[in-house]
């Protein structure tokens, strides 16, 4: 029988170490799979496609920061409330009402110039996740309800809600009658950072966001709350923190984050609010989350990864003609690598036989 | 459709560029691409785009390389997929309507390669649109259903409440009403084009409301399989010949053939003479065609449905000739009236009379 026994120290080597194994794992993994099916492919450069053309190539290094600035902000918003033990899973419920709310501001202001008009959709944007998070802390507070459910169900019924409001009165009124909106205008879209791609300032944002996360989670007496409250809640009640409080300002943080990342999708490289805006990275950004450890700094370099192997699993198909499937196989081993090492950092096995 | 080889012909190609810079007409093998929504084992939709590309390929061999990406969400994503096919290809199909505004963005950016978009309304000098006039294959199986059905209703799974999709209910509405006067069509709207889980769920849901012909307006051929599976109940194929999930319960199926358009677009781009255009082809140019009919079908059915192919044909009959009413009893169409393609079809938002659902909005 085999059974994993708690260490008593973790290595600090090896938690620094660890996601690097797991990338190495899972390159070698990835090498015997294609090796195997891919006969007449010469399977390094596969491999150069898909992990050295996005970062050598300005166009693909600038819309892998692209890819990956929705994915940061929301996983930090995660990252936070997972801590403190509040399993926002709907994400992707909060990032599509924050996009309609902010998109429905910037159609309303249609056509007219301001340099307030994007600082105006991101709050509606924020404010939108906000609410729409609020609705499962309310729920948890007051009545006891598992908040995984609520945001996980509230995911559908906003996406739903989206497709309504494209039917309705945020259809592009000249679109013949297509379920999209109208093209923002100039004022209602993100200042784009690098000239000629769509990288827009919300990676500046991101990035932004993410030193304030963690400096607020090393120094302010809220960060000590939400580590407490997850590790240890008992603890948390003798000290005097109040649970609600914990839940209330962990499901406000994410859904308000999610929310902006879901009008900078809209107002960024989108450009309207069409069908097409759950694109699933409020379910990515939980794993992005993990990846990192819940820690703030290091949601920047998950994103980061798990965009790399978006762009380039989409190069390696137009390439190379290899399925869709390809990218999503190389994503779930890296995720299992990953948490396999993790867990052998802080468990050994151990082998013995059962009387 | 290797793209090994892509990259040596590449090679080659640099060469050549400057013969095909001045003369404008091409020396080496055109460079196609294929964008699509779904996965192109979807015998639906995306499986008839990539037949089509086959197609392309067989005529032209060596004249063509052809690539494909499938899956390829309707999201800002797209826009990147559309842009790394702009880099190495000469002509771009992307065959589905939510790529209008990423392909009119790239094309933007790269004004010497040709685009042609499925389903949208946008031109523009480098940018072509293209679509089949489907409401007439639903014209035909709407009288198959009409005839075939015994507890006079017909379930509809719709995906989405766009201008083709209506036309396709409407259509097939009418033409099952006109011959059998108690017709009922049930709707179910899915939202989305290929989900087989909510397609058969929503086909055992439409057949436990007392459906017993099946159509979808979604790609995947999972209510074919529920018809299958249930006594007594027809479907009708949707893009392909569904035959195979279908043996004995499929009666035909309207096919999507986009393999001619491919090889004419791409034929023009090699020839030089590619230009802008706005295709709207229905059954008489064979962008439209149907599978072989079921022998379920009794003769008087079969012939009567052939009869029906032949009148759109030669035009001798127009899917919607009025007296229609829109559902709330406004008139839209006067006897012996046909609608224009644009605005009346194009922009289509509205059931005709007897339609006993609530309009999605």
């Amino acid at each position: 029988m085999i059974r994993l026994i708690p260490r008593v120290e973790n290595s600090t080597a090896m938690i620094l170490l660890s996601p690097l194994l797991a990338l190495t794992l899972t390159a070698i993994s990835a090498y015997l799979i294609f090796v195997s099916i891919l006969v007449d492919i010469e399977v390094s450069s596969v491999f150069y496609t898909l992990f050295v053309e996005p970062l050598t190539d300005s166009y693909y290094l600038s819309e892998l920061l692209v890819k990956a600035a929705p994915l940061m902000i929301i996983a930090l918003g995660l990252s936070i409330g997972f801590r403190a033990g509040v399993w926002n899973i709907g994400a992707e419920g909060q990032y599509v009402i924050g996009g309609i709310a902010g998109s429905a501001v910037g159609l309303y202001f249609y056509d007219v110039e301001g340099f307030w008009i994007i600082p105006l959709m991101a709050l509606a944007g924020i404010l939108g996740g906000m609410f729409y998070a609020g609705i499962a802390a309310f729920l948890k507070t007051r009545y006891q309800v598992n908040e995984i459910l609520v945001t996980l169900m509230l995911t559908y019924v906003a996406v739903l809600f989206l497709s309504a409001m494209l039917q309705g009165p945020l259809r592009n009124p000249s679109g013949f009658n297509f379920p999209e909106s109208r093209l923002f205008h100039d004022s209602a879209l993100l200042p784009i950072i690098w000239e000629g791609t769509r990288l827009h300032i919300g990676l500046v944002v991101a990035i932004i966001l993410s030193l304030i996360a963690w400096f607020g989670i090393k120094k302010h007496i809220f960060g000590m709350q939400i580590k407490i409250s997850g590790s240890a809640p008992r603890a948390a009640k003798f000290a005097g923190f109040n649970d609600n409080k914990t839940v209330w300002y962990s499901l406000l943080i994410s859904g308000g984050l999610a929310g902006l990342a879901g009008l900078f999708e809209a107002a960024g490289p989108a450009g309207q609010l069409t069908p097409g805006l759950p694109q699933f990275y409020g379910f990515t950004a939980i794993i992005v989350a993990f990846l990192a450890r819940l820690h703030p700094i290091g949601v920047l370099f998950s994103s980061l990864l798990i965009a790399l192997s978006y762009v380039g699993g989409e190069n390696v198909q137009i390439d190379y003609d290899l399925p869709k499937s390809i990218t999503q196989i190389f994503q779930g081993m890296l995720l299992f690598y990953f948490l396999a090492c993790d867990i052998l950092i802080k468990y050994k096995v151990v082998l013995f036989k059962t009387i | 459709m290797s793209n090994i080889r892509l990259r040596s012909i590449l090679k080659l190609s640099l060469l050549s560029a400057v013969l095909a810079f001045t003369s404008n007409v091409f020396a080496d093998p055109v460079k196609a691409a294929f964008v699509y929504i779904g996965p192109t084992g979807d015998h639906g939709w995306t499986y008839a785009h990539d037949q089509g590309a086959k197609y392309l390929k067989a005529q032209m061999g060596d004249d063509v390389v052809v690539t494909t990406v499938e899956s390829v969400e309707e999201n800002s994503d797209s826009e990147r997929v559309i842009t790394s096919l702009a880099r190495k290809n000469d002509i771009i199909f992307t065959t589905s309507f939510g790529y209008m505004n990423p392909t009119l963005k790239v094309a933007k950016r790269y004004p010497d390669v040709k685009f042609e978009h499925a389903t949208g309304y946008m031109l523009e000098d480098n940018v072509s649109v293209y679509s089949a006039r489907f409401y007439e294959g639903r014209h035909v199986i709407g009288k198959i259903a009409g005839r075939m059905t015994k507890t006079n209703v017909i379930g509809y799974i719709a995906s989405f409440p766009i201008p083709e999709v209506i036309r396709g209910i409407n259509a097939a509405y009418l033409a099952a009403k006109s011959v059998n006067p108690d017709i009922q069509i049930k709707i179910i709207w899915v939202y989305t084009w290929y989900d087989p889980g909510k397609e058969a769920d929503a086909a055992n849901a439409l057949i436990a409301q007392g459906a017993d012909i099946i159509m979808q307006h979604t790609d995947s051929t999972a209510p074919m399989t529920v018809a299958e599976e249930t006594e007594g109940v027809y479907a009708f194929g949707q893009a392909s010949d569904m035959g195979a999930w279908g043996p004995t319960s499929q009666l035909t199926s309207i096919i999507d053939n986009w393999g001619p358009y491919y090889l004419s677009r791409v034929q023009a781009v090699k020839d030089g003479t590619w230009a802008s255009s706005d295709t709207f082809d229905g059954i008489r140019q064979g962008m439209v065609k149907f599978a072989p009919m079921s022998s379920a079908m009794p003769l008087e059915v079969k012939q009567e449905a052939s009869k029906a192919i032949i009148d759109v044909m030669t035009g001798a009959v127009h899917p919607f000739t009025g007296p229609i009413n829109k559902q709330d009893g406004s008139p839209w169409l006067a006897e012996g009236e046909t609608p224009p393609a644009y605005p009346d079809l194009l922009t289509m938002d509205f059931y005709v009379e007897g339609i006993d659902s609530k309009y999605p909005n």
